[in-house]
């Protein structure tokens, strides 16, 4: 089933939640809601799951209109960061509490849990209460619980969030796997960008109730639309810093008041003025001795695969990544070398791309 | 590090023992005066001020069967009681937590201020609110001025401003997550209040039900105030009458195992339910506004 959202708009009292929201999800896919925490993804997801009402614009569910439709005849299963089992019944009970409220067939739930539980690996638990188990099996029971009604579309608020961060990496590529087995439209909230960065088909991007963007998750990070997206996506952040452009001759340069780069000529904005902000990931900086942009090292953070080295060039903080095997110090004064390749544009003023749009 | 323990138990416990004992003193001297002709301090005493004297004349009352009467009565008044403010305060507590209605906030800070004034100084205005029911068919009979279900109607009023504040605190305690999980799952609000909100607010009833089960087995004032036969109403009316009869001398031996009888189902109730009450102080709160 395909999710229209036309003009959504959410009020809390005089604060807007969620600002004129336009999204098209198609059937089957996986579309990962992400910004940082009172963005309003969450009301979003709830008001298309019928718990909030929408102040202005449209919910469509395939050809239908579901604003005023109760969110039990959406036919739609949610999967919650609290879990929200109910902790007087049994994982059983929880699992087929929907079909009971449908007057089903004893047999056929009992039919309906064994598949769900076949398909989750939580057959052994159907006795448990919901307080005997991890935090992990709860989330799969809470996530069978959604399955057995074989919904339309799952929503999920921030299902991983309170799991350690092992069971968070094999969750993840359980849901992943099932929900593309199942192929159930599905919308997933996050702040964890990435959670949605390897979930999703398609990644909206908010913040202050304003969708930023709508694409997949590799063209979120190669070509921001805005500041926030650069500053948001990618582990770790990516470095900005204000640089004036120039003509020299045939080439582009940037200047800044400690150095000079030369840009790559497939990679010029296309806009805006002399004043823009020059963005790049610490990734895309590599060491170079013979480069005329020294900068001293100020803290070393290892991070297993990588060092993160959090330098200083006069008054400029920017972070890079550097291979352990260098063992870099503290103090050290490094040249680097910036790939103007990599290289992102934004506009000072509106913090929107210079190169995409 | 263990003897400094020890010391610190020995003293609490030494504290509770002199703060406790007049409490503890006066319980024993009840105790002491029904199996007694006189007690002179704790010393039960025959006629003639010697050690001894016991008797059991003084629970002669219970032979009598207007006080079984009488017990039923107290009783039906304490369970009506429980049962109306349980069911009144869950709904209203769950509406005020979780429904946002105009006048919520005012509802809930007059509540707290009904909460504050003693029942006292409405009793000439419920008095006329009796009458006026009394005046209607049918309702009149059963809820009327001089009936027990008069009395059971005026106690659950006075009880709900704080079983509403008590169950609203339970209620905003449970996730709003397991409520939206049930109407997802296909809840109406009724079924979803009884079958997924109820259940985890159990504390909280058990807590509510104790409390209103013991203030309407002692309750003189309303009874004694609005049941005309006085003396043959509640166990707490029959109490005062002993205590101010004209004729003759007040017998206290009797008067203590009048008191030890009413007392002996609250011990019986509050000693397999304390637990339960506790948690008013630690699982619910006064939720805010």
């Amino acid at each position: 089933m395909d999710v229209k959202l036309k003009n959504l708009t959410k009020k809390f009292g005089a604060e807007t939640a969620v600002d004129k929201m336009n999204l098209d999800i198609k059937d089957g896919e996986f579309v990962a809601f992400l910004g940082p925490s009172g963005c309003g993804k969450t009301t979003t997801l709830l008001m298309t799951a019928g718990i909030y009402k929408p102040d202005n614009g449209e919910i469509i569910f395939g050809d239908r209109l579901v604003n005023k439709v109760q969110p039990k005849d959406r036919n739609i299963g949610m999967v919650f960061q609290s879990y929200a089992l109910y902790p007087h019944m049994s994982v059983y009970e929880n699992i087929v509490f929907s079909m009971k409220l449908q007057k089903k067939s004893k047999k056929e739930m009992m039919l309906e849990a064994d598949r769900v539980a076949g398909l989750l690996g939580i057959g052994t638990l159907l006795k448990r209460k919901p307080g005997q188990l991890s935090g992990g099996q709860q989330q799969r029971v809470a996530l069978g619980r959604a399955l057995i009604k074989k919904p339309e579309l799952l929503l999920f608020d921030e299902p991983l969030s309170n799991l350690d961060a092992r069971l968070r990496i094999t969750m993840r590529s359980e849901i992943k796997r099932l929900q593309r087995d199942l192929g159930i439209t599905s919308i997933y909230v996050t702040h964890d960008q990435v959670e949605a960065m390897t979930m999703a088909d398609r990644v909206a991007v908010m913040k202050d109730g304003k969708l930023q963007a709508f694409m997949p998750p590799v063209e979120l990070h190669e070509k921001p639309r805005t500041k926030f997206i650069a500053q948001f996506v990618g582990n770790p952040p990516m470095n900005f810093f204000d640089v004036e452009l120039k003509s020299e001759g045939q080439n582009m340069q940037a200047f800044h008041s400690k150095f000079t780069l030369n840009l790559d000529s497939g990679r010029i904005p296309g806009r805006g003025g002399k004043n823009v902000v020059l963005g790049i990931r610490p990734e895309d900086i590599a060491i170079d001795p013979s480069s005329d942009i020294k900068a001293e090292i100020l803290i070393v953070e290892p991070l297993g695969r990588d060092d993160l080295l959090q330098c200083r060039i006069g008054d400029l903080d920017i972070s890079i990544l550097a291979d352990p095997k260098e063992k870099h110090r503290s103090g050290d004064m490094i040249g680097l070398d910036m790939d103007s390749r990599s290289f992102q544009f934004f506009d000072p003023e509106s913090d929107q791309s210079l190169l995409w749009y | 590090m263990k003897l400094k323990r020890d010391n610190f138990t020995l003293l609490s416990v030494l504290t509770l023992i002199i703060f406790t004992a007049p409490i503890i003193l006066g319980y024993l001297w009840l105790f002491i005066s029904t199996f007694s002709e006189r007690t002179y301090g704790l010393k039960p005493v025959d006629v003639d001020g010697n050690l001894g004297g016991f008797t059991l004349k003084n629970w002669a009352f219970l032979a009598e069967p207007d006080i079984w009467l009488i017990t039923l009565n107290t009783f039906l008044l304490a369970t009506f009681l429980t049962m109306g403010v349980l069911l009144i305060s869950s709904l209203a507590g769950y509406a005020l937590s979780r429904v946002n209605f105009r006048g919520r906030k005012t509802f809930l800070s007059m509540t707290l201020i009904l909460h504050a004034f003693p029942s006292v100084t409405l009793l000439i205005a419920i008095y006329f609110v009796l009458r006026f029911i009394s005046d209607i068919p049918l309702l009149g009979a059963l809820f009327g001025y001089n009936t027990i279900g008069g009395v059971v109607l005026i106690s659950i009023a006075l009880q709900l401003p704080l079983g509403i504040w008590l169950m609203k605190g339970f209620f905003d305690g449970v996730s709003w997550d397991l409520e939206r999980a049930a109407l997802i799952d296909g809840c109406s609000r009724w079924r979803c209040w009884w079958q997924i909100m109820v259940p985890q607010i159990k504390p909280g009833l058990a807590a509510l039900s104790i409390f209103s089960f013991m203030t309407g087995w002692s309750s003189f004032l309303i009874p004694y105030t609005f049941l005309t036969k006085g003396n043959k109403a509640v166990l707490s009316t029959y109490l005062n009458a002993m205590m101010s009869s004209d004729t003759v001398s007040i017998q206290y031996g009797i008067l203590a195992a009048i008191g030890l009888f009413q007392l002996i189902p609250i011990l019986l109730f509050y000693s397999f339910t304390q637990k339960y009450l506790m948690k008013i102080f630690s699982g619910g709160s006064h939720g805010g506004v």
